[in-house]
């Protein structure tokens, strides 16, 4: 089942891998997929997939401000790698 | 009175006996971490002018009035630094906000002291993936503290914390504290809000304590757990007070042994250690009864497959847009994600971002992740089938005492294996405690095992009680097998 190409999916993950690194990542995760096809084994017709381990649904809230949780604007610009007029200055997205 | 050795329990009596305030206890933490910690690597920070402050104004008639609790470095703690042992945000973040735990832990009066060292974001079993500093285990500095954490629990150990918090995915509190030789509890999911914990497996994380004492273990559960507005995945159900069930008597308890999990791979010593420990338990007139989990073999694919999957996500927004790490000089916006992502993020991140990715990619989603969800149900239901035989649930925490550091390393399925006991909680959703029950002697050199017990959904009551039943009727350091 599994034909993991970490060149590929590394490029999803918008991660630069090295070349090295893709080579490792090649054997070690192969093993570990191997490991994974167990699963198929395993019996599930007419069983419902798990998400989370205790279920709780529709968790609703008044859509309104939450005064303990708001950050200043200085606050949530406090960690910015770069900024300008109060913005986060990110890397150019438009010819 | 040396401060750093006691317990939370016993430092709340000296405060209220006048023998020690809570600025010696902050003083005399900070003297040790400054004589010990640089060769164990449990610390990646600590502000003592904050916690002196906050001692100064402390209120001892609080529960946790002025006691120094360790933070593990990826909950936020409102102007401190949270790296979580990765160079994407080692130097370049400082939290702008309290965790829920910690703003819980405030109002119990406690003083957050100290950012312990873990695996980078939590994923690993050893410590070793700590993108900021090695860390070691106290009893031999040869070995790994356990992960992912290893610094909360070392720290314990160390007696250069009090207490700590730890956070534990696939067996992260249990596992390294079982190394150490402390007190780790993972919560039911839902017990404990997770608003401010910086996510890995958000199906799987729980916040929890690392103690010196099951008592200390129920102080600090019954201060942090509870219902938040602000975790929709927290359960709105009343937190017990847990004290009042420690009270040494165990007759009547059931206790399941699942076979599976004394099964091959286990260390001789450590089987010994936890046979010998249930024995006691059944001397104080517990009910032991052999118990199957028939999907135990199944565990470790699962949980390999959902939480990196999850990872995968929930990392992806480390993208040197808002904070953290962002490369130099980007020709454009793809290559900006992409070198600050692989300048920022350690091996065993990359792994298993690059896993994650995969199994939920096109094509593989079902085959992978659906599948190990559907199989994730089979091992639910085969905790829901024991729960309704037995209470509490026994077997060893790890299959071998603490290994040497760099032994596992080039090998990621071997690390894998040392969580094979602690996952199936994780998958679950039920509560675990790790407890110190003996030591093993391996290669000359005497190491801390764990008991695990394992509680229904909310049934931390019952493994509290268990644990401290245990803890009362041994003294584990004077059992060596």
């Amino acid at each position: 089942m599994s034909d993991l190409n970490v060149r590929y999916v590394a490029e999803l993950a918008r991660l630069q891998l090295t070349e090295e690194e893709i080579e490792k990542y090649q054997s070690q995760l192969g093993q570990i997929l191997d490991h994974m096809e167990k699963l198929q084994e395993v019996d599930v017709s007419g069983i419902q997939a798990t998400a989370h381990a205790n279920p709780v649904y529709d968790v609703m809230r008044e859509d309104a401000v939450e005064p303990d949780r708001r950050l200043s604007q200085e606050e949530a610009l406090s960690n910015a790698p770069q900024r300008s007029h109060d913005q986060f200055r990110v890397t150019k997205i438009v010819e | 009175m040396d401060p750093c050795k006691l317990t939370i329990s016993q430092l709340r009596t000296a405060y209220k006996a006048g023998e020690l305030t809570p600025k010696d206890a902050v003083q005399s933490l900070a003297a040790a971490i400054e004589a010990k910690d640089g060769d164990l690597g449990g610390y990646l920070s600590h502000d003592l002018d904050s916690a002196l402050a906050e001692a100064e104004t402390a209120d001892p008639s609080l529960p946790l009035g002025g006691v120094p609790i360790a933070i593990k470095d990826l909950i936020n703690v409102k102007g401190q630094p949270c790296s979580c042992a990765s160079k994407i945000l080692a130097g370049k973040y400082t939290s702008p906000y309290d965790a829920t735990v910690i703003t819980r832990l405030r109002e119990a009066g406690a003083i957050p002291f100290g950012r312990t060292n873990m695996d980078e974001f939590a994923m690993g079993s050893s410590n070793e993936n700590s993108g900021i500093q090695p860390a070691k285990n106290p009893w031999d500095p040869t070995r790994i503290p356990g992960g992912s954490s290893g610094g909360s629990a070392l720290v314990v150990a160390a007696d250069t914390a009090i207490a700590a918090l730890g956070s534990d995915t696939g067996g992260s509190i249990r596992q390294p504290a079982s190394h150490c030789g402390c007190v780790g509890l993972k919560p039911t999911y839902g017990r404990v809000s997770r608003y401010g914990l910086v996510a890995f497996a958000s199906s799987l994380d729980q916040i929890g304590p690392i103690t010196k004492t099951v008592k200390d273990s129920a102080l600090l559960l019954r201060a942090i757990a509870g219902h938040d507005r602000f975790d929709s995945t927290s359960v709105n159900q009343e937190v017990p007070n847990y004290l009042s069930g420690l009270t040494g008597d165990v007759k009547g308890l059931k206790i399941g042994l699942p076979k599976e999990y004394f099964a091959e791979g286990l260390d001789a010593g450590v089987r010994q250690a936890v046979e010998k420990a249930i024995a006691q338990l059944e001397a104080a007139g517990a009910e032991t009864v052999e118990i199957s989990l028939p999907h135990t073999e199944y565990a470790l694919a699962v949980y390999y497959i959902i939480a990196p999957a999850e990872a995968s996500a929930n990392l992806a927004r480390f993208d040197g847009v808002r904070y953290g790490h962002r490369a130099e000089n980007p020709t454009d916006l793809l290559d900006h994600y992409r070198r600050s992502r692989e300048e920022g993020f350690g091996d065993e991140v990359k792994r298993r971002i690059i896993l994650g990715t995969y199994v939920l990619s096109s094509g593989y989603h079902d085959a992978y992740y659906v599948q190990a969800q559907k199989v994730r149900t089979r091992i639910r239901e085969d905790f829901t089938e024991a729960f309704k035989k037995v209470d509490v649930i026994a077997s060893p925490v790890c299959p071998t005492p603490a290994f040497k550091i760099g032994d596992r390393s080039d090998d990621p399925l071997q690390m894998y294996l040392a969580d094979i006991y602690t996952l199936a909680a994780n998958l679950s959703g039920v509560c675990g405690i790790s407890v110190p029950c003996g030591l093993v002697n391996t290669e000359g050199t005497p190491l801390p095992v764990g008991l695990q017990l394992l509680g229904k959904a909310f049934g931390e009551g019952d493994i509290l009680r268990a644990a401290h039943a245990y803890e009362q009727a041994v003294n584990w350091r004077d059992l060596i097998y």
